[in-house]
């Protein structure tokens, strides 16, 4: 095969690709634009492999790294799509650097002049370091998601913090660059500044997590979903493949899009989440004004009133995934339904650990995608809403937001507080992430079912007769 | 203005041009779906897999070959998992009366 013919398959790659993201414009397209994805990967796959010459050595280490893919792939809760997206991050920064590693050990592999040329030890360079950074920060951001905070500190989902952090990122930021300059200035195969560059890199990925805390995952996970993309788009300028290039770009912008949209959600900047330490300062102010009464009611209190109401909205948040009572949920609605109830699921952008996790949790449990809203569509009804269910969310329920001068003033909220009623299930009268306390919890209308969301909404379909 | 254009300069045109596309079809996602889209996008960023095949690619094996057959084992992983996963979820955004349909299989 040629290389104008090699080039004119990854053409049509690329156009798959695009395919396969436009796809996810509506749920009815989505799954044939994955099709597309599928056919585009394999066509690169397919010529790339007609172009070289160890056909089998490659296909084994293909078919053990897919047959785990594929097993990970079936077996995953959607509970635990967060931090598998996280995990699946991590392997693209690994092999952009492995892949950069290869490239300097004998550019004349991949059609490169050896020596190699400045152009392309500079785009190898900035290939790999994202790489590096893309995989570090990614298993720390893993191990955040997964909870394995109580056996490492360093994945604790609370924000790791201490005195000169910033500054000692800057300082490895500068050595970083540092190192990458002599890498692209000397000759021949720079093995030593190389190599230091990606060790600089691997320890500023997992500093520039460690800071972040559990409820500005979303963003974090965009962040590095758009890095991985990038790190790609760096090794295909490395190896002049317009292919990766593409790829890369597309993933890259899908991240610090989806990024974006959660900063926003969150009325946060991009800057103000990557410093991190949100929560722990305020986290001890806004308690001890306990002089307000809550009202708190049993499951079957809770079920009497949904039962009779005309309407209701669901507003689902973090809470739910963990205890994973998304079933359970959606038998009650099915029997609110039944008994004639209007039952509309309302969801914030940065509800749970990632963007769209709750759409994908709801999604498992057969709730239909047409009683699922998004703020904006739903917001403008709470008003003429007889009961609010919020499950396990907190923040983004918080009428604090609209007062100014609060830490979270600004960002935009589910409106639960403008229903007739409220029922707020908890596990305890803990702050959210944010550290505020929740007016929502202590007006009239309110009333707190605590418990374990999975555990109360099972007492509630038991008293839904 | 003689001579070739540099391979750079045409990656910069195609990078420049891909960012814009990928721009535009991202924000017309619905963001019902963006979990979904984050595991396709993951899937179509192991295209990277590509430059491993290239680098385990050559009749000696080597020290380059070896980390290229592990970078196409990684991303192997993201290929088949993040395309089989992606159609695992859409798979469950289904419209009314998901029992009905059910029955029928």
């Amino acid at each position: 095969m040629s290389a104008n013919q090699l080039a004119l398959w990854y053409l049509a790659a690329s156009v798959l690709f695009i395919l396969a993201l436009k796809g996810l414009s509506s749920p009815v397209s989505a799954r044939r634009g994955n099709l597309f994805g599928m056919i585009g990967m394999a066509i690169a796959v397919v010529v790339t492999l007609a172009v070289t010459k160890k056909v089998a050595f490659i296909l084994v280490a293909a078919a053990i790294g897919g047959m785990v893919g594929a097993f990970v792939a079936r077996r995953v809760q959607m509970t635990q799509m967060p931090e598998l997206v996280a995990a699946m991050h991590s392997l693209v920064g690994m092999a952009a650097v492995l892949i950069a590693i290869a490239v300097v050990n004998n550019p004349a592999t991949f059609g490169i002049p050896d020596p190699m040329p400045v152009g392309n030890r500079l785009e190898l360079f900035i290939g790999s370091f994202i790489g590096a950074v893309t995989f570090s920060g990614s298993v720390i951001a893993f191990g955040k998601l997964a909870g394995l905070g109580k056996k490492f500190r360093l994945f604790s989902s609370a924000p790791v913090a201490f005195g000169g952090q910033h500054i000692l990122n800057l300082a490895l930021a500068i050595a970083m660059i540092g190192f990458g300059v002599a890498f692209f200035l000397a000759e021949g195969r720079a093995w030593a500044p190389f190599a230091a560059m990606l060790a600089v890199a691997f320890v500023l990925g997992v500093l520039i997590i460690i800071p972040i805390g559990g409820a500005d995952m979303p963003v974090v996970i965009s962040m590095l979903n758009s890095y991985s993309g990038w790190a790609a788009a760096g090794i295909g300028f490395s190896l002049n493949n317009t292919m990766l290039i593409i790829a890369g770009s597309l993933v890259g912008s899908s991240g610090a899009i989806l990024s974006y949209i959660m900063c926003k959600a969150m009325n946060r900047s991009f800057i103000s989440v990557i410093m991190g330490g949100f929560g722990a300062a305020e986290g001890t102010t806004a308690a001890g004004t306990g002089e307000k009464t809550v009202r708190s009611g049993s499951a079957e209190d809770a079920a009497f009133l949904l039962a009779n109401a005309e309407s209701v909205v669901i507003v689902p948040g973090y809470g739910l995934a963990v205890a994973r009572a998304q079933h359970a949920v959606k038998e009650m609605a099915q029997k609110l339904i039944a008994k004639g109830v209007n039952v509309r699921y309302a969801i914030h952008p940065v509800a749970g650990r990632m963007p769209g996790h709750m759409n994908v949790l709801l999604a498992e449990a057969e709730v239909p995608y047409e009683q699922v809203f998004e703020m904006e569509d739903i917001n403008g009804e709470f008003g003429t809403t007889d009961v609010v269910l919020v499950l396990g969310a907190n923040d983004v329920v918080n009428p604090l937001a609209h007062e100014k001068g609060s830490a979270i003033y600004g960002m935009p909220i589910l409106e639960a507080h403008k229903a007739r009623t409220v029922l707020v299930n908890k596990r305890s009268m803990a702050a959210g992430y944010a550290g505020l306390d929740n007016p929502l919890f202590y007006m009239e209308k309110t009333m707190m079912v605590f418990g374990d969301a999975k555990k109360v909404v099972e007492d509630m379909v038991k008293a839904i007769e | 203005m003689t001579g070739t254009i540099d391979p750079t300069v045409i990656n910069l045109v195609v990078f420049v041009l891909a960012v814009f596309v990928g721009y535009h079809v991202i924000w017309n996602v619905t963001p019902a779906l963006h979990t979904p889209l984050m595991s396709v996008t993951n899937a179509i960023s192991s295209v990277i897999i590509v430059g491993a095949i290239l680098a385990a690619g050559p009749y000696e094996t080597d020290f380059g070959s070896i980390l290229g057959a592990v970078a196409v084992g990684l991303a192997a992983v993201n290929v088949f998992g993040g395309f089989l996963v992606t159609q695992r979820m859409l798979g469950m955004f289904k419209k009314k009366a998901p029992k009905a349909e059910k029955e029928k299989a």
